[in-house]
């Protein structure tokens, strides 16, 4: 175990900023793309489905 | 069965359905595994203190920045031979992840370089390229999306893929070839890695939960991207109507 505390995990020895600004950075691109992914997702969907809806067949 | 099987919109579209579940599931595992070596188990570093363990996202990052450009020039050259609907759809929907990874390695590189180098950003001949492999996956998609008639937009995109591919060896070997900042690299096939055993372990864990999350996001986008290329055909409307 590397870490006394949880103080001393989030201020990982005077390097907070740069590793958490790291991995934050990471995390939040990976729920971003997910995010776009779903609401990509959708659209086609629900485009399609209108398309269809207009379709006589 | 053949490769044209699986080339196949139509087999395709559920098979990813099948598999995408999977792929997203060992991508949590192994990602959790690895931030736990990140953390927890990985030593602190004798001469960067803490401030290495930007190197478990760093250094995944910046290969599948590279490893997924080369995939993508891959299906495009694919795609330009043989006109497999597919391989297209596989190129198109590469690109987002590749410039993800592409984003998170220049920046993760940013914050790493401010405390051990004394600066966010050097122009030096490694960063200089990386930057450039950002700007290639912005203008492949850039120029995709500028063009309507899709077929025409997936042969401009793949051309722009297959010419810019070139910068990938010159990123790879941009440490050897010029006096760079970056340093060399730690791991490579031909000597023993020069990183602590655990530190290794950690780093390869975090590239197979990158791997992992990229073939299932790559593969539910190509499953959109598909879906409204083939909406004319029956088995679209049939997923439409929800009887596949």
């Amino acid at each position: 175990m590397n870490w006394e505390s949880w103080q001393a995990f989030w201020a990982m020895g005077g390097y907070g900023l740069y590793v958490w600004g790291s991995f934050g950075m990471t995390l939040l691109c990976i729920v971003g793309e997910i995010g776009l992914l779903r609401r990509h997702r959708l659209q086609v969907w629900r485009r399609l489905k209108r398309m269809k809806s207009w379709d006589p067949q | 069965m053949n490769l044209y099987y699986f080339a196949s919109p139509s087999t395709f579209y559920p098979l990813a359905g099948k598999l995408i579940p999977w792929f997203a599931a060992l991508a949590f595992i192994l990602m959790t595994a690895g931030l736990y070596i990140s953390f927890f188990v990985a030593p602190t570093d004798f001469q960067q203190g803490e401030g290495y363990r930007i190197i478990f996202i760093h250094v995944p990052a910046a290969w599948m920045s590279m490893f997924i450009y080369v995939v993508m020039a891959f299906w495009s050259a694919i795609g330009l031979a043989w006109n497999t609907r597919l391989s297209f759809v596989m190129a198109r929907a590469l690109a987002p992840t590749g410039a993800m990874f592409t984003f998170v390695a220049l920046w993760t590189g940013a914050f790493w370089g401010k405390p051990m180098w004394g600066a966010w950003w050097v122009w030096d001949a490694r960063l200089t390229s990386e930057l450039i492999l950002l700007f290639l996956y912005v203008g492949v998609m850039a120029l995709q999306a500028a063009i309507d008639d899709p077929r025409r937009s997936d042969r401009a995109g793949a051309l722009l893929n297959l010419v810019g591919v070139i910068n990938v060896p010159i990123i790879y070997f941009s440490v050897k070839w010029w006096n760079t900042l970056h340093q060399g690299s730690s791991v490579s096939l031909t000597r023993a890695p020069s990183m602590a055993q655990t530190m290794l372990w950690g780093m390869l864990i975090m590239a197979l939960a990158a791997w992992m999350y990229t073939i299932a996001v790559s593969l539910a986008r190509a499953r959109s991207l598909v879906l409204e290329r083939e909406r004319q055909t029956d088995w679209a409307r049939a997923v439409l109507e929800g009887k596949a």
